[in-house]
């Protein structure tokens, strides 16, 4: 990476799931603590912080319960990209030089059932909230109903990467969902929006996720189980993506997207391909999402995933295990953590620490990918 | 934005067209998202297309905002609607039948509502209306 090499040097979360009592901000605090902990450092020493929550308070009012040691701490709202650019933000601190130690938080406390966004806030009339068209699911629903008639895919793959999603949560201590489901039980169960039933989706969650970075001589100083950050690329929408809340898909042919291009941006930056990565963490919204990305970030060729599926290829083992703790099926989406949550199981599989979960063989190099409203998407490359 | 035509049963929807590079964008807007350029005019989009993708709305939206029928909320279609001018509109879509994929899958459609939002509808609907 250019402008200096950064490393990880601790990750922590709180918990996920459902936390009656407990607000996002406790659970931020929770997940720098844990952070903090992991990297052998306290509060003091940390020199710069960036972090949000989509609605679970600013980031910056921490420092009332971590300590007034009165660093530069820079909210970040930025959707569900806001852990990724919380990082991107603590990494351009370390690679300019104004800090040797940098803190990313992500949090969110979301209640429950589905979001209900307000169109004046998109730039939308308010004929699409009356008419029932600001429902986030009917997007996805969309989006993968044209990708498996475009590619030929059967519908049941929807249900075979849900259900790897509950079975790897119930490997994971910290997972919200740790009850396998099979197959059968994902694909009867309530119709949402046709073709994704109920258990395909995320749940809006709750849970804190906290990443702190560093320089490597710092790294090496403290004698941290470093990781290092080979790239983290965040990118905007260019011309021609469909999006979430959007009243037309403009431009012809096929939609294209920013993950493509985040991917390809982190993939440059690190000097890697897609074939060297050991294990992926890719934006799970709904299973559909998962089956997408991993062709729209460059791991297989659009319409390969039924033969990647059906030869175990992406589970805990196989050729490129995805989402070994679950991703946000079975962690929830707490908009402001999920990215950095990402981060926090890449850093563990890459230092052999995920138990149950391990993904065998001593995973060398680790990705990881989120996308969201408004057609945001930041990807990292990161190595043992 | 939408607006109102003067013939009740011939609705339009009103886009609009970069002077530059030709993109057309709906609802009329007021900047390019192709080329970034401000010299922008209305256009009225075709009123036939061909439904580009669709899903099914199962189950009734939050309400606030969602403001369900008079008879209360039913499943209803909902997708994207490809139209000759080069840009595919969101849209509700009346079927006969919106569970039946033959009816909705790459079917040609003709906007029948632009309020509160765009609305197409199946040649087998309209026989059956009229």
């Amino acid at each position: 990476m250019s402008g200096g090499d950064v490393s990880i040097i601790g990750a922590g979360l709180s918990r996920f799931g459902r936390q009656p009592g407990v607000s996002g901000r406790e659970m931020a605090v929770q997940a720098i603590h844990a952070a903090l902990a992991d990297a052998g450092l306290t509060w003091p020493d940390v020199q710069v912080a960036f972090g949000g929550s989509d609605g679970a308070g600013l980031a910056d009012t921490l420092v009332a319960e971590l300590g007034l040691t009165g660093i530069p701490f820079t909210n970040v709202k930025n959707g569900c990209a806001t852990g990724g650019s919380a990082l991107v933000a603590a990494v351009n601190a370390i690679r300019s030089g104004a800090a040797e130690i940098a803190l990313a938080v992500g949090f969110d406390k979301h209640p429950r059932g589905a979001f209900d966004p307000r169109p004046e806030d998109w730039g939308l009339p308010v004929g699409y909230g009356e008419a029932g068209l600001m429902v986030t699911t009917q997007f996805f629903a969309v989006k993968i109903a044209r990708y498996l008639r475009e590619h030929d895919l059967p519908a049941s793959l929807l249900a075979t990467i849900a259900a790897k999603a509950y079975r790897n949560g119930a490997l994971n201590p910290n997972a919200w969902r740790r009850e396998p489901m099979t197959e059968e039980q994902v694909a009867g169960a309530a119709m949402v929006n046709d073709p994704l039933t109920q258990y395909m989706f995320c749940s809006p969650g709750e849970g804190g996720a906290a990443v702190v970075v560093a320089t490597p001589a710092v790294a090496k100083r403290l004698g941290a189980r470093a990781v290092k950050l080979l790239a983290v690329a965040p990118r905007t929408r260019a011309f021609g993506t469909f999006e979430v809340f959007s009243p037309a898909i403009q431009g012809e042919g096929t939609p294209t997207s920013v993950s493509t291009v985040a991917a390809r941006a982190a993939f440059e930056m690190a000097g890697v391909a897609p074939a060297d990565i050991d294990v992926a963490q890719l934006q799970d919204t709904e299973s559909g999402a998962e089956l997408m990305h991993l062709a729209e970030t460059g791991f297989c060729a659009h319409g390969e995933q039924e033969k990647w599926i059906a030869e175990g290829a992406t589970e805990i083992g196989g050729r490129l295990p995805v989402n070994t703790d679950g991703g946000c099926i079975a962690n929830g989406e707490p908009i402001g953590a999920s990215g950095l949550r990402q981060v926090h199981e890449i850093v563990t599989q890459l230092r052999g620490e995920a138990g149950a979960r391990q993904v065998p063989g001593n995973p060398r190099l680790g990705f990881t990918h989120v996308y969201g409203a408004p057609g945001i998407s930041a990807c990292a490359v990161l190595e043992a | 934005m939408t607006v109102e035509t003067t013939v009740p049963e011939a609705p339009v929807l009103r886009g609009s067209r970069c002077a530059d590079c030709g993109n057309v964008a709906f609802p009329e807007a007021a900047g390019c998202q192709r080329c970034g350029g401000t010299a922008l005019s209305p256009l009225d989009l075709a009123r036939r297309g061909t439904v580009w993708a669709h899903t099914v709305q199962r189950f009734a939206p939050k309400s606030p905002p969602y403001v369900p029928p008079a008879g209360g909320f039913a499943p209803f279609a909902v997708g994207y609607v490809e139209l000759p001018d080069g840009v595919r509109v969101e849209a509700v879509l009346d079927a006969i039948d919106i569970d039946d994929p033959a009816e909705l899958t790459g079917a040609v459609v003709t906007l029948v509502a632009t309020e509160p939002v765009p609305r197409f509808a199946t040649r087998q609907h309209q026989e059956a209306g009229r």
